[in-house]
Order: structure tokens, then sequence, then C-alpha cells
């Protein structure tokens, strides 16, 4: 009979074609990382909501790991990849530590980082890096990356869900782009810090995944200072 | 790549005392490629009202010159000028009855009331769905960026010049991010008594 | 008058003209655009002397929020509202078409106020016409000669006689308020703050529904539509001022055109000059 027969053997009313299930491996765990370089100091700033899909998992985690007294590294995307990824960089840290009795620099951290993720080529950590912290000469230094490891330095940098909202105002108020008679200095701290609570509010007010808050993570010659703020929360 | 990112263009419309500014870029291209650097994207619709249309340029110019038809049509039937509310239902009401076919366009409508001279300035979503806000709308291929932009650098109350350097800070820095848009930008600022339009210097790459 | 210029009979109801040339671009490849969603907390429930209506008010464009304070309560008639989810066009121009079927439908059977069901059974019609196709789904609420009426109706015209309702993305969060906190015979201000209550669930537990609560309350012969009914979420104080000092922005090239008003002529026009409205087209 032709109705069991060939492609159309499946009554109409009832589903027409097979359907191939598949397993993502990923999910998007939403959040925004920036992180602003000056002179002698970086900060570097995450919301803390958590979330996937149209649902908030937490208020309030930290997407900040502190890896070393000069360097945090701040990693969004999906949550399960950060957790793995930083994990593994802090045991990397460790080791070197042992084997070579000091402590890794930023720079250092910043291509060990770039390897890591290379290694995962082709089946990547789904993650958006932006690593903060001191150089060897105490410069404030930014990194970001791509999710198979491509990485350059910079001065500052909004990287994660709502990375499109807040760069161009870094570029304009930090990087002073498209700006006549103005003079670039180095910027002081607290002018860094209020930016980057600003861009966050800004993002907060349209990016439904960044919210609840930040936290803010101050890095000086001094060592890492903790600050958080609190952003709107629908 | 989305049918509404294919020629790239980006929109802001802002509100301030008494006076509105809408600014487009001037990129015409198809997808990577630039074809021209004086494409405006906003045109005027009345001595206080303009009408930006990001989007496909092929119905951005279709759209436009529809829009200018049925206008006239109004203003001669009321031998009045259309208000920006009325207008702005207008353009809902055309682009709507193409529910299931629709133009490619997101319009932005900016203007001062022809009677008191209020600011007004709204978008639509491509099938006619109006947002009137308090402050300002966006429109285009760098949506986010010019949202993120807008959202830090606007504040009420700005007094015309202020308006225009707010206005095209906010435009630049955000097409300066989408590899689609940008290629110079032109700024309106309507007044009760007279608009400036002004080109403003960007990149050009 | 109208029609020498344009074509005698402009053709009503929707224009398929682009949809050939639009599933061509579909085709090679161009993703279609979405529309705006409202991405929304919905409500409605019945109390003591009538029903109250509650909604969200942000309007979302995939993950960015296109409006933050939109209305999704819709005026039907003087003893009818209709809270809108789903895509926002749709509700709007939804709700819009049957105000005013609804307005002609009172006119020609002569009462003073249309029953709940009456309206019910004209946006289900509507909808189940398109087949889904507009996507709106719609919490009416009213009171008629009969007393309070709660409908819920879903994108395909199928719709629920229901005390109490909740619609769209958020409609879990608000909906386990209502079974934990509703019944029967609920007095005004319990109502309120039940509806208060599930609208901020959904505002603060789903990423589809924020800012402020609208609420509606309609009792026969009267309706208090209270907007905003509390404003849930400030946009958070900004550090500093981010103006510019005239001249920032490099100018290639000014144009001004100023308005000038050369002559203006008021006429006054006596009952007898009033002329009536052009209704040839």
């Amino acid at each position: 009979m032709a109705m069991t027969e060939g492609a159309n053997r499946y009554l109409p009313d009832y589903s027409s074609h097979p359907v191939q299930h598949h397993f993502s491996p990923y999910s998007d765990n939403g959040g925004s990382i920036v992180s602003i370089a000056g002179d002698d100091f970086v900060v570097i700033g995450s919301d803390t909501r958590l979330s996937s899909g149209f649902s908030i998992h937490t208020r309030e985690q930290s997407k900040l790991f502190q890896v070393s007294n000069s360097t945090v590294l701040g990693s969004t995307g999906c949550w399960c990849d950060t957790l793995t990824l930083t994990r593994l960089v802090e045991a990397r840290m460790k080791m070197y530590e042992h084997s070579h009795n000091k402590v890794m620099s930023t720079p250092a951290i910043a291509q060990m980082l770039s390897t890591m993720m290379y290694y995962k080529r082709f089946f990547p950590y789904y993650v958006s890096n932006v690593l903060a912290g001191l150089d060897t000469e105490g410069k404030g230094c930014v990194f970001s990356y791509d999710p198979i490891g491509h990485f350059s330095r910079s001065d500052y940098r909004a990287g994660g869900s709502a990375g499109a909202l807040l760069q161009p105002l870094l570029d304009n108020q930090i990087g002073l782009k498209n700006q006549e008679g103005v003079t670039a200095a180095p910027i002081p701290l607290k002018r860094a810090v209020a930016i980057l609570k600003d861009v966050f509010i800004s993002a907060a007010e349209r990016d439904i995944y960044t919210g609840d808050g930040i936290e803010i993570k101050i890095i000086t010659k001094d060592g890492v200072r903790t600050e958080s703020f609190g952003l709107r929360k629908d | 790549m989305s049918i509404l990112t294919y020629n790239g263009g980006a929109i802001v419309a802002m509100k301030g005392d008494n006076c509105v500014a809408i600014a487009s870029d001037l990129r015409f291209g198809v997808q990577a490629q630039t074809l021209a650097l004086d494409f405006e994207k906003v045109f005027p619709m009345g001595p206080h009202l303009y009408l930006g249309l990001p989007g496909l340029a092929t119905d951005t110019l279709t759209v436009r010159d529809r829009l200018k038809f049925r206008l006239n049509l109004y203003e001669l039937r009321e031998s009045r000028k259309i208000h920006p509310k009325t207008f702005s239902a207008l353009v809902s009401n055309m682009l709507y009855e193409r529910r299931f076919g629709p133009y490619f366009v997101e319009p932005v409508i900016a203007g001062l009331d022809p009677v008191t001279f209020e600011p007004y300035v709204c978008n639509m979503d491509l099938i006619g769905c109006i947002n009137e806000p308090e402050d300002f709308v966006v429109a285009g291929s760098c949506t986010e960026q010019l949202y993120g932009m807008c959202e830090a650098l606007w504040e009420p109350n700005l007094k015309p010049d202020d308006l225009f350097e707010t206005c095209s800070q906010a435009i630049v820095n955000a097409f300066d991010r989408d590899a689609v848009s940008g290629w110079g930008a032109i700024v309106h600022i309507i007044e009760k008594d007279k608009i400036t339009s002004r080109k403003i210097k960007t990149r050009m790459d | 008058m109208a029609s020498v210029l344009l074509a005698e009979n402009q053709e009503p109801g929707f224009s398929f003209e682009n949809c050939r040339r639009n599933a061509f671009l579909a085709k090679k490849g161009n993703a279609l655009p979405k529309a705006t969603k409202t991405g929304t907390t919905i409500v409605g429930i019945i109390f003591k002397d009538g029903v109250i209506l509650g909604a969200d008010t942000r309007a979302t464009e995939d993950t960015i929020v296109s409006d933050k304070n939109c209305s999704k309560i819709h005026y039907l008639a003087k003893n009818m509202y209709c809270c809108g989810a789903g895509t926002a066009a749709d509700t709007e121009v939804t709700t819009q078409m049957i105000c005013s079927q609804l307005e002609l439908h009172r006119l020609s059977t002569n009462r003073d106020i249309v029953p709940v069901v009456t309206a019910c059974k004209f946006l289900k019609q509507m909808l189940f016409r398109y087949q889904g196709h507009i996507g709106a789904a719609l919490v009416l609420g009213g009171v008629d000669n009969t007393g309070p009426h709660l409908y819920s109706i879903h994108p395909h015209g199928s719709s629920d006689k229901l005390p109490y309702t909740t619609m769209g993305s958020g409609s879990l969060a608000a909906m386990a308020v209502f079974e934990a906190g509703w019944k029967p015979e609920l007095t005004e201000e319990e109502g309120k703050l039940l509806v208060r209550n599930a609208i901020a669930a959904g505002i603060f537990n789903d990423l589809g529904s924020g800012s402020n609560i609208d609420i509606c309350v309609i009792r026969r012969g009267s309706v208090d539509y209270i907007r905003p009914y509390e404003t849930a979420n400030l946009k958070g104080e900004k550090q500093m001022s981010y103006s510019f000092k005239k001249g920032t922005t490099a100018v290639l090239d000014v144009k001004t055109v100023p308005i000038i008003i050369e002559d203006v002529v008021v006429h006054h026009t006596g009952e007898a000059a009033v002329e009536s409205m052009d209704t040839s087209s």
C-alpha cells in the first residue's frame, strides 16, 4: 500500500517526520566582565548573576578567580567550562611554583592560558576570558581571549554577554576615542572604578543576563582588594 | 547573517530640552563590502519631523517613498501638518499590514509636535510595534553598542549643543565597534525655529 | 474625493506582496529577523467585587530589553481589559481590532455593556482563523451583568474560563504565588497584594519580565487602571556625568535651515461653516 511506503508513510495528522535528537554539550550561563588597567593598578569587575535560559540560578556568583597575588582571571560563558578551566589553571600555577620556586608573572599566566585553551581547539572551552594583573614592571595589564586561545594585551576590555554594550563606552571614556581636544593622561584608580560601575549600570538596564550586583577586584602592589556594588535585580 | 544587517546601518534619536536629535551613519554596503559613503538613512517628512529607516536598503527606499505618499495624502486631506504620534501610527499600520511578509526596516521617528513643540521620539520593530520612551531610541545593526553608549551618556534636559555632542559621541563610538556601519555620520538637531544638520568626522575603516 | 488619487478599493486585511521575495531571501541563507516579544508575566484573578489584572512592563528583542516601560494591559471596553503576551505587535493590534469590533457590536445590539464572553469569542475566533500565526496569548478580564469573568486565550484560539490565571514566560513563577495564596471571595486589598506579589515573582525570577508592575482593577461600574502600581526596579545611580565639552566631536560640515513662519491666518468658522467629514474613500 502506498501509505506504508516511502517517505510519506506517516499519517498526516501525526508527526510526519522522524525527529533526530541532539545532545548539546554547551550551555550559556551569561555574565559580563570589565577590566581597566592603570599605571600601577588594575581593576576587574564582573556581575554576579548566574543564569540559563530565562531563569536565574543564583544572584551571588563571583566570576573572578584570584590565581596569584597580582593576577585575577575573569571567566564567563559555559559555567562548567569556567569551573574546569580555572581549576586546571590553579593546578598548573601550583606545579609551576613547586618546580621553579617562584610565582608565575601575569604575562606568563596569559601565555599559559592561551596554550591551555588552544589545546582544546576542536572541543573548546566555551568561555570568554579576561585576565587582569600587574606585569613584571608593576604596570597594570589586561589580556582578553577568544574561546580557542587567541589573546591580546590591552589597557581596557569588556567581555561576556554584555561585552558589546560595554566596550564602546570604554573606547570613548578610557581610550578617549573620537574626542577632539583631549590629552591622554594616566587614568586614576577612582575614575576607573567609577566608569566600571557606570558601564555595568548601563548594561544591567538592557542586557537581561547582566544584573543583581558586581564584584570588583582592585589589584595594586599591596595585593588584591574586593568591593561589591548592587545592580537591578529584574 | 540576518537580512537586517545585510546592508548595515545605525540610527539613534534622543530627546533634549525642547529639541530632538536624530543621527544616522552614511555607509551603504553589501555584507562586508562597502559601496557608498553617502547613504543617508534619515529622511525629512516635514519641517519638524524626521524618519530613520535602517535595515535592508531596498526596503529603506521603498518604505520611504510609500510613507511620503501616504503622508502627502494625509496632509492634503487634513490641510494641516501631521503630528509625530499620528505619523508613527501611520508607519505602524503600514508595517503591520505586511505582518506575514514584512519590509526589513526598523523605523525611528523623531520630531517636535507642530502645535506644542513637544519633543517626540519612537522606534518600532519590523512589524510595527511602537516603543515611545522618555529618553532615546536606537535601531540598526549595532543596537547593542548603541544601547550601551546611550544608557551611559544620555541625561535629561540637554540643550541643543550638548545634545549634539552626546548624540554624536554615542553613535560614533557605537558604530566603531560594528563592521557593517559607520563611514561618516550625519546628525540633525531639530529645534522650534531651525534644523541644524552636521556631518561629523569619523573613522573611515 | 480621495478616490480620484487612490485606487478605488484599497485591499483590506493583510498584504502578502513581499512574501515570495522574503521566502527567496530566506532560502538564500539570510536569517529572517525576529520581532519584539513581550517576554512577559501577565496575570488575572477574580475577587469579591470583580476582576484584577496585572502585568510587568518589559519588552525584549532576544536578550536585549527594547522597552523598559511598555503597557501590556489593553483597553477593550469600559468594562473589559485584556493583558497581552507574545509577539508585541500582535497583542497590540489584536486588542485594538477587537476593541473597535466590540464597540460596533455594542452599538448594533443597543446594549449598555457587552458581555465578556462576547469579547472572548471574538478574540478566539480571530486567533483560530490565523492558526496560531498571530502570536498573541491573552488574559481577558471584565465585569458584565452576570458578574466578573476571567479568560485566558492561547495563540491557536483555545480558551479557559478560570478564577485565576497567568500567562507569558513568567507564568510559572506567578502561578506559584496564586496557587499558594488565592482563595474565593478575596477583598480588593488582598487581591491587589496577591496580584502584585505574582507579578513581582515574575519580574525577579524570570529574565524575560522586568521593570514595573501595572495593575487594573475592574469592578461593576468602575475601573482603576494603576500604571505604575509599583516601580519595582529603579535605574542605578550613575557615579559621574558624561557630558562633553562643546567641540568634542569634529564637525566637517554644518547646514542650518531656519523655519520661518511668514504668515499666520486664522479662520474663524461659525456653526454654519463647519465642514462635514470627508467620507468619500
